[in-house]
């Protein structure tokens, strides 16, 4: 556990002297990322140790605060969300070392390293804080210096907008966790975690409950708090979208399931209402990112999508705890947790081949991309093995998480009684649902961006990029395959975390996944040892024969030029089509009439139904609201003088009385 | 393992192609015609194993990759669909998922192979191939997962030998599962495999760069993604209880998936392709049979 301290301290005291020397692009960059590989390499031995061993560790200091105390609790349930950070801020780091280079010559970098260690350091203490005072300070740290990792390029108008944006929401789900601990903590004299009591009467548990929802909710980005996600996330610089939506709007998940445990066996409507909020995030996640134009915002939106998945299997496991049926429960809280790795891993490593393509070709809109597979080979195939394991396709470890919740589903949905089981069945459709779509959205993304020839000259120019930045999505790939084939023992290390959630260690439900997980791997090693048997006989009746290399074949079209390709927008369009009732894209067209038409023009925006259906008009009402109160403040001294003489008669009078 | 499942898998691999030929030989009658003679399929994927292949500049090694991995991928799906009563060589609960997925990765890589070409009508294609397959899964899992509930287990090998037919649920599923076989499989009302370059073609379009042997591996795998569906519709329909005579049920199930094909070729003889803006509808129907089965096996 000491080990833990000191690495934080490591990572935080890298991050001052980047501060320090943050002239010095060089050396700021040396002390951010050198701080970050040592401090979390130290600090993850006792992580690892804890989700191997099961156990619980705990660290009391001194600390001079009302209500508070620095009381730091490692248990499985934090180590495994804590685990994911280290690796991702690791890989993230020594990436951003080259990418964060291209600006050394109109930022200092110090003050950004300075930011990303304190995000680090912050994210680990939110998991591990167990004292409701030290949790807010950490989760208001996070929350302000994500806030000046987003603003990198301040001189920026909309990333200066999408920073506030960020700001305002993080703060309005504060907003909701204040009450919450009150509640949780009334009646006891502190507000360390372990005092909160578990007999809570049941409205006084849902109240907290939908706090915690909405509250968490909001960081982690479910619909229809969402809306600053997609906004937010592409504004930063890649290394730091990828942290972001990897691992920091994960802590809002972590949040959630922190207060399931202290809540106790919850009603079924949680279920439910997690259920359902799940599969809204996930279908209406993966449909924007359908209709989105530029790769990084895509990403966002498959975020909101992810938590959706992460949500609907929480509230499986919500359904079976509250049902009684341990394998329900174990199994749903198992996926939706494995998901949250799993989607860190592939989510960071999609971020980090987006900034490999921004790096080298300066933009993002992903109908101006193409072809780069041939000039990016090694972001290309990172590239792919993200998105199919994104896809939930074996054998890459998204499947093995979607595998997980979906069991948990059909054990409920063929054993429960009907008003349980139809919001399982639910639960399948909208994965099965979402999964198609992910595929589709996926497809597009890869086989517009990296395949076919290149629509413009930035994506004809482009180069691979250096060393530094492929080694951590090799790297994160690798991980993505190894997970993905060693499924058996993975959902064992869940034992001790769902353990620490329904207060007693399921082993033998978690066995029995592991049982039918290891069919999976045999089937997954099947299919590859199939796979080069298939590419072996392919390349023996290929050689020797001539293989020609010609044009594609459009029907008889010899000049065909790289704009007659299909695009992501025509890609997206018949699902848009089809979903129009809720996506409202706004198509803009501009054809020329004369004669022999020269230039038109096409083009599509997809709004956000959260923020221009649901936020803009509550902020216009209530912004209206006030200015109405205006004319009682309208900025002249002698009615405020009148205010002061009206209210000390006022009190006079009462006082009188 | 047993030898059972052997010979099971070994019947697929080698009769599969014969489907095609029964559908076209039911086309060719209905039609008034000889038509193509029943074994077409075979001479077709002999006559482009023995060619040599033409790939265009722009592709790169995806296009290559993409009937590989297809035909690994239905193989492996071969491998999970019990036959005849006889529990499949990979049997477990949840491997109705691996197959729904597995089939996905297949998709997933004809869509990116097609998409390399650069070529707008290969685009085309895959555009609507995500979506309509998108729309497919859920009504394949809500279906099985009622016959699931129905049977109280969740492997297929298990599913399909407690199945009884003759219950409202079951009769719901199978009309469901007959739309997911016809959408998946790319046959009228979806699509037509008959004609070449028309713009409202799906899967065909998609493979039109593809030749020699890729192109042998792209037909081998779509005729044995028709036998692996089929026998999931056949599997429900015939009774096939686990038991001794294996050999037996398993000559029924190939009667049954031959009669299939008769049936699909009736349908593509009597029906039209419908319009593009109809067919997400038809799917969405399909879910709902499905849907519709598991309320009725609720009660």
């Amino acid at each position: 556990m000491s080990f833990i301290l000191i690495g934080l301290s490591v990572i935080i005291a890298g991050g001052l002297l980047a501060l320090i020397f943050c002239r010095n692009s060089q050396l700021s960059t040396l002390f951010g990322v050198g701080a970050t590989l040592v401090g979390c390499l130290m600090a993850i031995i006792p992580v690892l140790k804890s989700i191997f061993y099961g156990n619980a560790e705990t660290i009391h200091l001194v600390w001079d605060m009302p209500y508070g105390s620095f009381f730091l609790k490692l248990d499985p349930l934090s180590a495994f969300f804590i685990l994911p950070i280290f690796v991702l801020s690791m890989m993230a780091a020594v990436y951003g070392k080259e990418y964060l280079m291209a600006y050394r010559d109109e930022k200092w970098l110090g003050i950004s390293w300075f930011f990303f260690n304190l995000l680090v350091v912050s994210m680990a203490m939110v998991c591990l804080a167990n004292n409701t005072i030290l949790f807010l300070i950490a989760w208001e740290i996070m929350a302000l210096s994500s806030f000046f990792l987003v603003a990198f390029e301040y001189e920026k108008n909309d990333v200066r907008k999408a920073s506030w944006i960020y700001m305002v929401a993080s703060y309005l789900g504060t907003a909701c966790l204040l009450p919450m601990f009150l509640i949780l903590g009334a009646g006891s004299h502190s507000l360390d975690f372990d005092v909160f009591s578990k007999s809570l009467s049941p409205s006084m548990a849902g109240i907290c409950f939908i706090l915690a929802l909405v509250g968490f909710g909001t960081k982690a980005g479910i619909m229809p708090f969402h809306v600053w996600l997609p906004i937010a996330h592409p504004a930063a610089p890649s290394p730091v979208s990828a942290l972001m939506s990897g691992v920091m709007i994960k802590t809002g998940i972590y949040g959630l399931v922190r207060i399931l445990s202290f809540l106790g066996a919850p009603p079924l409507w949680w279920g439910w209402l997690l259920v359902a909020i799940g599969i809204v995030s996930g279908v209406f996640g993966v449909l924007y990112a359908l209709a989105q134009h530029d790769l990084k915002r895509l990403l966002a939106y498959h975020s909101v999508e992810n938590i959706g998945i992460i949500v609907t299997g929480l509230g499986v496991g919500v359904i079976g705890w509250s049902a009684n049926m341990p394998v329900v429960a174990a199994l749903g809280f198992a996926g939706g947790l494995l998901h949250v790795v799993n989607h860190a891993l592939f989510k960071g490593l999609l971020f980090l081949g987006a900034g490999s393509v921004f790096h080298n070709t300066h933009t993002l809109k992903i109908d101006h991309l193409g072809g780069l597979v041939k000039k990016m080979p090694f972001t290309a195939l990172s590239f792919l093995i993200g998105a199919i394991a994104i896809s939930g396709l074996p054998p890459l470890n998204g499947f093995i998480s979607e595998f997980v919740i979906y069991m948990a589903s059909f054990q409920g949905a063929i054993e429960m009684s009907p008003n349980a089981a139809i919001f399982l069945i639910s639960a399948i459709a909208g994965l099965a649902l979402i999964g198609g779509l992910a595929a589709a959205c996926f497809t597009k993304a890869f086989g517009i961006v990296f395949l076919g020839e290149p629509r413009g000259s930035a994506a004809r120019n482009a180069r691979e990029s250096g060393f530094w930045m492929i080694i951590p999505m090799m790297i994160l790939s690798i991980v993505c395959i190894v997970i993905g084939l060693t499924g058996p023992f993975v959902i064992r290390m869940m034992s001790p975390v769902t353990g620490v959630i329904l207060g007693s260690i399921h082993s033998g439900e978690i066995q029995t996944a592991s049982n039918w997980l290891g069919y999976i791997t045999m089937g997954s090693l099947v299919f590859i040892v199939i796979l080069a048997a298939i590419a072996g006989l392919r390349h023996l009746l290929l050689s020797g024969r001539p293989v020609e290399n010609v044009l594609t074949w459009d029907c008889g079209y010899a000049a065909p030029t790289a704009q007659m390709q299909y695009t992501a927008s025509s890609f997206a369009q018949p699902v848009l089509e089809l979903f129009k009732f809720f996506l409202r894209t706004k198509n803009n067209i501009t054809i020329s009439d004369a004669y022999f038409p020269s230039a038109s023009k096409f083009e599509s925006h997809t709004p956000d139904i959260g923020s221009d259906g649901i936020y803009k008009p509550i902020i216009r009402t209530t912004t209206n609201f006030f200015r109405q109160l205006k004319i009682v403040q309208e900025g002249r001294i002698h009615l405020y003088v009148l205010y002061l003489v009206v209210t000390l008669l006022i009190l006079l009078f009462w006082n009188m009385r | 393992m047993e030898i059972a499942s052997i010979i099971n898998i070994g019947l697929g691999l080698i009769l599969a192609p014969l489907l095609q030929g029964v559908i076209n030989k039911t086309k060719a009658s209905f039609a008034g015609r000889t038509g193509p003679p029943l074994m077409q399929a075979y001479f077709d994927i002999i006559k482009q194993l023995k060619k040599s292949a033409v790939y265009s500049k722009t592709t790169s090694w995806i296009f290559k990759a993409g009937p590989v991995v297809s035909l690994a991928a239905v193989l492996l799906a071969l491998a999970i669909v019990p036959m005849g009563g006889q529990a499949a060589p990979l049997a477990f609960p949840g491997d109705l998922l691996l197959l729904a997925y597995i089939l996905g990765l297949m998709r997933f890589f004809t869509v990116i192979a097609a998409l390399d070409t650069g070529s707008s009508f290969e685009g085309m294609g895959a555009s609507r191939e995500v979506l309509y397959s998108a729309l497919a899964e859920p009504a394949l899992l809500i279906g099985l997962g009622a016959i699931a509930r129905e049977t109280k287990t969740i492997s297929l090998s298990q599913i399909m030998p407690r199945a009884h037919f003759f219950s409202p649920e079951i009769v719901l599923v199978v009309a469901a599962l007959l739309i997911v076989f016809l959408c998946e499989n790319a046959r009228i009302p979806f699509d037509d495999p008959n004609t070449h370059l028309e713009l409202t073609m799906i899967h065909e379009v998609m493979v039109l760069d593809h030749s020699g042997p890729d192109f042998a591996f792209i037909l081998y795998s779509s005729s044995l993604k028709l036998w692996v569906l089929g026998l999931l519709i056949i599997g429900i329909i015939f009774p096939s209880p686990a038991g001794s005579f294996w050999l037996l049920y398993s000559m029924i199930s190939v009667f049954g998936l031959l009669l299939l094909a008769v049936v699909v070729g009736i349908i593509e003889s009597t029906m039209a392709r419908l319009r593009l803006a109809r067919i997400p509808q038809l799917i969405i129907a399909a879910g709902s049979l499905s849907a519709f089965a598991f309320i009725l096996v609720m009660r």
